[in-house]
């Protein structure tokens, strides 16, 4: 079993729906002992920070909201080829936030993982600025990490309940628990802005 | 109607009207907008922050103490400033002090982020606008290895087999149908004047520092137990020192501080053989496009970093330096206090938030995010798909904030201006050696070649200062000091019932303030005043315009419809409006659009 595996979920956690893919792993981390071949990451929106990661893999699963204009909640899961073209639409930055450009680069140098599983989620909502996952969005975590771990054990992977220890996870302030349940009050905070990427004042 | 504003610029917005949304290559959101008369010649220009970043208000009630955990998110790569702000808010509300190893840590890493940046902007977000790619597939890589070795004969990459084979590389990714990274340019622009070798040289050297900036981030790995994400801690760094083998397991040994050494030692390389080169090299190409000085010659701001000794932050104990500059004086640099209430303060006139009272300025720990979003009776299109935006009224989600009133640009060059104003000598002979090389008069600094420059020297500066923490650091714990945390006063309970405190740092981009107020154990109050809310700042209640604005002033467009030169101003402050979604799509790339009216 030669095969480094890097499962990584991307977005901004301080997003709304963004944060699925980092709530995923979070959720494998909390629930699943993973062998120590597979490394696993909270990537955030990091790009070209996480080329390092890209490198030594050979097989990539990445965990992100994706808009594949479906319904709330669904789940989509693409190969190989087929992952750069479903991400990076909405870029808005290079190091920030086009993971596309980051696998593009990763091509460019040669050290993309030849492997790639993109798990995406539509999201319900993002323009929600502190705000977390919504119900929708959050059921689909299981299924998603299910997903994860029948492709590991198609790779002779095994995976068993329990725990896996990363520090590449996020401070324990922000995970979703912390996170979702210490959010001001929409008095305390306002939850409204541009018409473009909020839902309407009035 | 042509418009006098108060900072010395004439506003006409009767000409053609240019819209560029989104700005690409940036951080975060922005649009901008211009008008530009029949010679092509941008007569008025307005910028605008396109989204709602609420940081302040989402950490109310939090504790103090996860704060750099939260501000860590905010962006994709600022996040260890912005941490490092964080923290520095917190232990001076607090009167926590922090241990000499600790300050050397944070020094070597904020330097490593200041370097990690400027090498990562220069050649991955704004190379582009001066580099065309595709040229550089019509190069001879011979003629390619002879200018390689003529501007940096130490560079020991420069053969014409090792040029030939970037080509072929190149060749292949392009052939494959996925430009990818260099899509969206305007390859045939007039405004590119490099010859194919030089656009070989540079985009061979874009590929050597996506590789250089992978070994730059171990850094962060290393002092801050992970990357991304690295970890901080109010009262001073996480990471245990170990090199008596009496301390945890997992702690700072001799091999990672080897490690950190010889990582330092390539970004000293890097600037030499490589960046700086090629600053002067492609610079030269482009010595009569002296345009977007904007406000850098009349008023720049620094708030200064990287002190001496640790707790003190008087500006002649600062290496990066701190001052202000107004009315293009530059024989007087005042000094910038953040706790006067009267010195920075933010105006909202024009910014989609509200005060209550029209033309009012707060200072950040009386500071209030409101929003209010209203558009102006000149808008035209609707509220959901605005085709010009009326910059008679509140045009953007950025404040405008103001030092004594005045406009300000902060960043590496102003830095720079302020180092040089004050006869700061590493900064000086910096400065002085590149406009003799490059046969330049001092005017030529306030430009946006003269902002990329800067930020190229002060990449090579803050590599020296990087070794110079090291070594302290070293020296300090062969002397048998290895405490890097102060946790006296790390239980609430020792806290007074209210405290405020400010932090601030030189962010790669510019002045970075946070302000605190604590009650009770919990987050009362957070402001956070970000470089790009200076730069990008709209029109304040006196009509000054902020400093991408005036950077875009009377410059020359080739092509309208091509906004090349718009761009190359924008990049060169390298914004970051950080705070955008990511959300990917399955419509393939999203073009950044440019409409004409």
């Amino acid at each position: 079993m030669a095969s480094n595996v890097l499962v990584m979920g991307i977005g901004n956690v301080l997003w709304a729906d963004e944060g699925f893919g980092v709530r995923c792993v979070e959720h494998l981390a909390q629930n699943w002992a993973l062998p120590a071949e597979i490394t696993l990451l909270d990537g955030g929106t990091q790009g070209l920070y996480l080329l390092p990661f890209l490198e030594q893999a050979d097989t990539l699963i990445v965990f992100d909201a994706v808009d594949y204009g479906l319904a709330p909640g669904t789940l989509k899961i693409v190969e190989g080829d087929a992952v750069p073209r479903f991400m990076g639409a909405k870029k808005m930055s290079l190091h920030q936030t086009g993971f596309q450009d980051v696998i593009a680069t990763a091509q460019l140098m040669g050290y993309c993982p030849p492997s790639l599983l993109l798990i995406g989620c539509q999201p319900e909502e993002l323009e929600d600025y502190g705000g977390g996952l919504r119900l929708i969005v959050a059921a689909q975590i299981e299924p998603a990490v299910t997903v994860a771990l029948d492709r590991l054990a198609d790779m002779g992977i095994t995976v068993v309940p329990g725990r896996t220890q990363s520090n590449l996870l996020a401070d324990p302030s922000i995970m979703q628990d912390a996170y979702e349940t210490g959010r001001p009050t929409e008095e305390e905070a306002c939850r409204i802005g541009d018409d473009r990427f909020f839902q309407a004042v009035d | 109607m042509v418009v006098q504003t108060p900072n010395g610029f004439s506003l006409d917005d009767s000409g053609q009207r240019i819209v560029v949304d989104p700005v690409t290559r940036i951080e975060g959101h922005m649009r901008c907008e211009v008008n530009v008369d029949d010679e092509g010649i941008i007569r008025n220009a307005v910028s605008t922050g396109t989204m709602w970043r609420g940081l302040e208000v989402i950490l109310k009630g939090r504790d103090p103490r996860d704060a750099w955990a939260f501000t860590e998110r905010i962006c994709g790569v600022c996040t260890g400033t912005h941490a490092l702000t964080s923290v520095r808010a917190v232990e001076d509300a607090l009167g926590i002090t922090i241990p000499d190893n600790a300050n050397s840590i944070r020094n070597i890493m904020q330097l490593n982020l200041q370097i990690h940046d400027h090498v990562v902007h220069f050649y991955h977000l704004h190379a582009l606008d001066w580099v065309n790619p595709v040229n550089a597939l019509r190069a001879d890589p011979k003629a390619t290895s002879e200018l390689q070795q003529a501007v940096s004969p130490s560079h020991p990459l420069s053969s014409p087999g090792y040029f030939r084979d970037v080509q072929n590389r190149l060749k292949q990714f392009v052939e494959s149908g996925q430009l990818g990274l260099f899509k969206n340019g305007y390859w045939d622009n007039p405004a590119y004047l490099l010859p194919p070798e030089a656009d070989l040289m540079a985009t061979t050297h874009y590929l050597e520092a996506l590789d250089l900036q992978k070994e730059i981030v171990k850094v962060h790995t290393i002092f801050g137990g992970k990357n991304p994400h690295p970890n901080w801690l109010v009262g001073g760094v996480p990471c245990p020192i170990n090199v008596h083998s009496t301390g945890a397991v997992g702690a700072i040994n001799m091999e990672r501080l080897n490690l950190v050494s010889s990582i330092i030692e390539k970004c000293i390389e890097f600037n030499k053989n490589v960046y700086l080169p090629d600053v002067v090299a492609i610079g030269g190409f482009y010595k009569n496009w002296l345009y977007g000085g904007g406000l850098s010659s009349q008023a720049c701001l620094a708030y200064g970093d990287i002190p001496e000794h640790p707790n003190d932050f008087s500006p002649d104990q600062l290496h990066l330096p701190r001052g202000a500059i107004i009315g293009g004086d530059l024989s007087t640099v005042h000094d910038v206090d953040p706790r006067d209430p009267e010195q920075i303060q933010e105006y909202v006139d024009h910014s989609w938030y509200e005060y209550g009272e029209a033309g009012k300025g707060l200072h950040p720990w009386d500071g209030v995010t409101e929003a209010k979003f209203e558009l102006g009776p000149n808008l035209k299109g609707t509220r959901t798909n605005i085709e010009q935006i009326d910059e008679g009224a509140k045009y953007s989600w950025i404040k405008a904030p103001r030092w004594k009133g005045h406009a300000m640009e902060v960043g590496p060059l102003a830095r720079y201006v302020v180092g040089y104003a004050k006869g700061h000598e590493e900064i000086s002979d910096q400065v002085n050696g590149l406009l003799r090389t490059m046969d330049l008069p001092v005017e030529a600094l306030f430009s946006t070649l003269g902002r990329t420059a800067a930020r190229a020297l002060e990449s090579e500066y803050c590599g020296r200062l990087q070794k110079y923490f090291f070594d302290k650091l070293v020296t300090n714990i062969k002397n048998g000091d290895e405490s890097t945390a102060n946790v006296a006063k790390w239980d609430p309970s020792t806290w007074p019932k209210e405290a405020k405190g400010v932090g601030m740092t030189e962010a790669p981009r510019g002045a970075l303030g946070h302000w605190i107020r604590i009650k009770d154990g919990r987050i009362e109050n957070y402001q956070c005043v970000v470089p790009t809310t200076w730069n990008g700042s709209p029109r304040d209640s006196k009509g000054n315009i902020g400093a991408f604005e005036a950077s875009l002033m009377n410059t020359k467009m080739e092509r309208p419809e091509e906004p090349v030169e718009i761009l190359r101003t924008l990049h060169s402050f390298d914004p970051c409006l950080a705070c955008s979604t990511h959300v990917m799509s399955e419509d393939g790339d999203e073009l950044t659009t440019v409409k004409v009216r």
